[in-house]
């Protein structure tokens, strides 16, 4: 199978990898897909003012889903979490030129975000997103 | 030392033709030209010598006689038509065949067909060593069985099959024994008297020869194995597969099975020394490496092994100067991990973490040094990347997460 070269990039020069701190009130987590299937995905945000100021990755899976991680990292730093929660699949897979055996990889990472916008949200009450609250740590 | 890449550890695929086999080859092509079926001039007296020749050497490499060899295009062929063949020809006997799950899809995919037309196949299932014992054999043949297919070798394990045990157990009940030895045949002893092999299915490509042609080992004697053909026209083969037959690549498949015969003791000890270099590097340098199949029983230059929390994709294009292949799902478009190693109990995660490598003729230690290297550099690497690993580290067992299975 031929990679674009935006995925051979993203595989051989992952961006934000690691783990942020799953206990602190600032930091959403997301762990999507199974060991069974071949790929699973943990996406961490960390979140101010409900602008997601750090974004880290860890992924088990083919180089797709490496670079659709990475990706994904890469754009919602700086982003809204009401922006953030917005990205496609669709995004994913033309900006990686994945091709539609891979489309799943894409969509493994929009669930991954989503779900850490989830937590973080669900750690703050639903509406955490709208009302940015400057003192997470008194919820 | 450097090596020159890419290196190529994928000899269960297919391997380089051996010069000395396209030398004799050539002329085939070019000066001996003729048909081996034309009867009436020297051209084709010359093709007919020349594939008898090389009958003769496949022959002797598995002790049965040269009119036991019918020429085919491949072991895909010789399959179909030992299956099909078969179960034509005995349906009035019978209409229950038996194999196994873990053969390759020539085997699988020709009894499926059968089934459709009215057979009865039992796929024996494997154990965790990847082994069918004989005892399943008896208990599985019926009445109405006409046929035990078994292969010799495992294709993605290197797992050898009780062969022997099993042959004698056929030939006992008086079942037709058919194996897929493309694995096995010149790589190890082969003896289809002493084997009770009744049919075997074997290729070129395998063992340094050209693609495209195979043949069928079919018994005459004790007892004497007859076939409906699946191939019509002209009779050729003794009526068992038709059409001109393959000069070039006969002869080629010849030369490489006497190659094969002759060197095979100091070359399956010299491969068997550089695979088990490999395999202690792996296990000693690189924790959670898991060897996929029993080693009591094994092909020479075979080693399928897991390297737990790392996909196998991702391993691959790590290795992008190293030619190996993977039972992760993410290399097939079927998106389903190894149906061989999953047979065997192996977990889907450690069957998406799966390496096969085969070590063969032209391969030297410098080079299984260098993977194994390389291979050690990349899952480090990607068990940095890796959140099962991460959860391992922590002291999570996986098995306890409730995972979303997509």
């Amino acid at each position: 199978m031929a990679y674009s070269t935006k995925v051979i990039d993203h595989y051989e020069n992952p961006r934000n990898v690691g783990s942020l701190d799953k206990g602190d009130d600032t930091v959403g987590t997301g762990i999507v897909g199974a060991p069974a299937c071949g790929d699973v995905m943990k996406l961490q945000i960390r979140v101010e003012n409900g602008v997601i100021q750090d974004a880290k990755f860890k992924t088990y899976g083919c180089g797709s889903a490496i670079a659709s991680s990475s990706l994904v990292t890469e754009w919602v730093k700086g982003m809204h979490i009401d922006d953030a929660v917005k990205i496609q699949n669709s995004q994913i897979a033309e900006e990686l030129s994945l091709p539609p055996v891979k489309i799943h990889c894409s969509v493994l990472a929009e669930d991954a975000i989503k779900a850490a916008i989830k937590d973080y949200q669900d750690k703050h009450g639903a509406a955490a997103g709208e009302n940015a609250d400057d003192t997470p740590a008194a919820v | 030392m450097t090596v020159k890449t890419p290196i190529y550890l994928d000899y269960a695929a297919t391997c380089p033709v051996d010069p000395r086999v396209l030398d004799a080859m050539i002329p085939c092509f070019t000066d001996n030209y003729g048909n081996a079926a034309s009867r009436t001039h020297v051209f084709g007296w010359r093709s007919e010598e020349a594939v008898e020749a090389a009958r003769i050497e496949i022959a002797r490499t598995v002790n049965a006689d040269p009119k036991e060899i019918t020429f085919t295009s491949g072991a895909t062929e010789s399959n179909n038509l030992a299956i099909k063949g078969i179960a034509e020809y005995l349906a009035e006997k019978g209409r229950h065949i038996i194999t196994v799950v873990t053969e390759h899809k020539a085997v699988l995919d020709a009894c499926k067909h059968l089934e459709r037309k009215g057979y009865d196949v039992t796929y024996l299932p494997v154990n965790t060593d990847g082994l069918v014992t004989v005892e399943q054999v008896a208990e599985a043949i019926r009445p109405d069985t006409i046929l035990v297919s078994i292969m010799f070798a495992n294709n993605e394990t290197g797992v050898v099959q009780p062969i022997a045990e099993i042959g004698k157990l056929c030939h006992e009940r008086k079942v037709m024994f058919h194996t897929d030895a493309v694995q096995a045949f010149g790589k190890m002893p082969i003896d289809v008297q002493e084997m009770s092999i009744d049919l075997m299915s074997i290729s070129a490509h395998k063992i340094y020869g050209p693609k495209g042609v195979g043949a069928l080992y079919v018994r005459r004697r004790r007892p004497r194995v007859r076939l409906s053909p699946q191939i019509h026209g002209g009779g050729h083969e003794r009526g068992n597969r038709s059409g001109t037959l393959n000069v070039p690549g006969i002869v080629g498949f010849g030369e490489a099975a006497r190659l094969a015969r002759e060197s095979m003791k100091e070359e399956s000890a010299r491969i068997f020394g550089i695979r088990e270099h490999l395999r202690k590097r792996f296990i000693a340098e690189i924790p959670h490496s898991i060897v996929n199949g029993t080693l009591e029983s094994h092909l020479p230059g075979t080693l399928n092994i897991s390297f737990a929390y790392v996909e196998g994709e991702s391993l691959l294009m790590g290795l992008k100067d190293i030619a190996v292949s993977s039972g992760s799902a993410c290399t097939s478009a079927s998106l389903e991990p190894s149906y061989v190693l999953r047979a065997m109990g192996l977990n889907d995660e450690l069957a998406h973490s799966s390496l096969r490598i085969t070590i063969g003729r032209q391969t030297t230690l410098e080079e299984v040094d260098y993977v194994a290297d390389r291979v050690k550099e990349q899952v480090e690497r990607l068990r940095e990347m890796s959140p099962l690993w991460e959860m391992v580290q922590d002291g999570i067992d996986l098995d306890s997460i409730q995972w979303t299975p997509h």
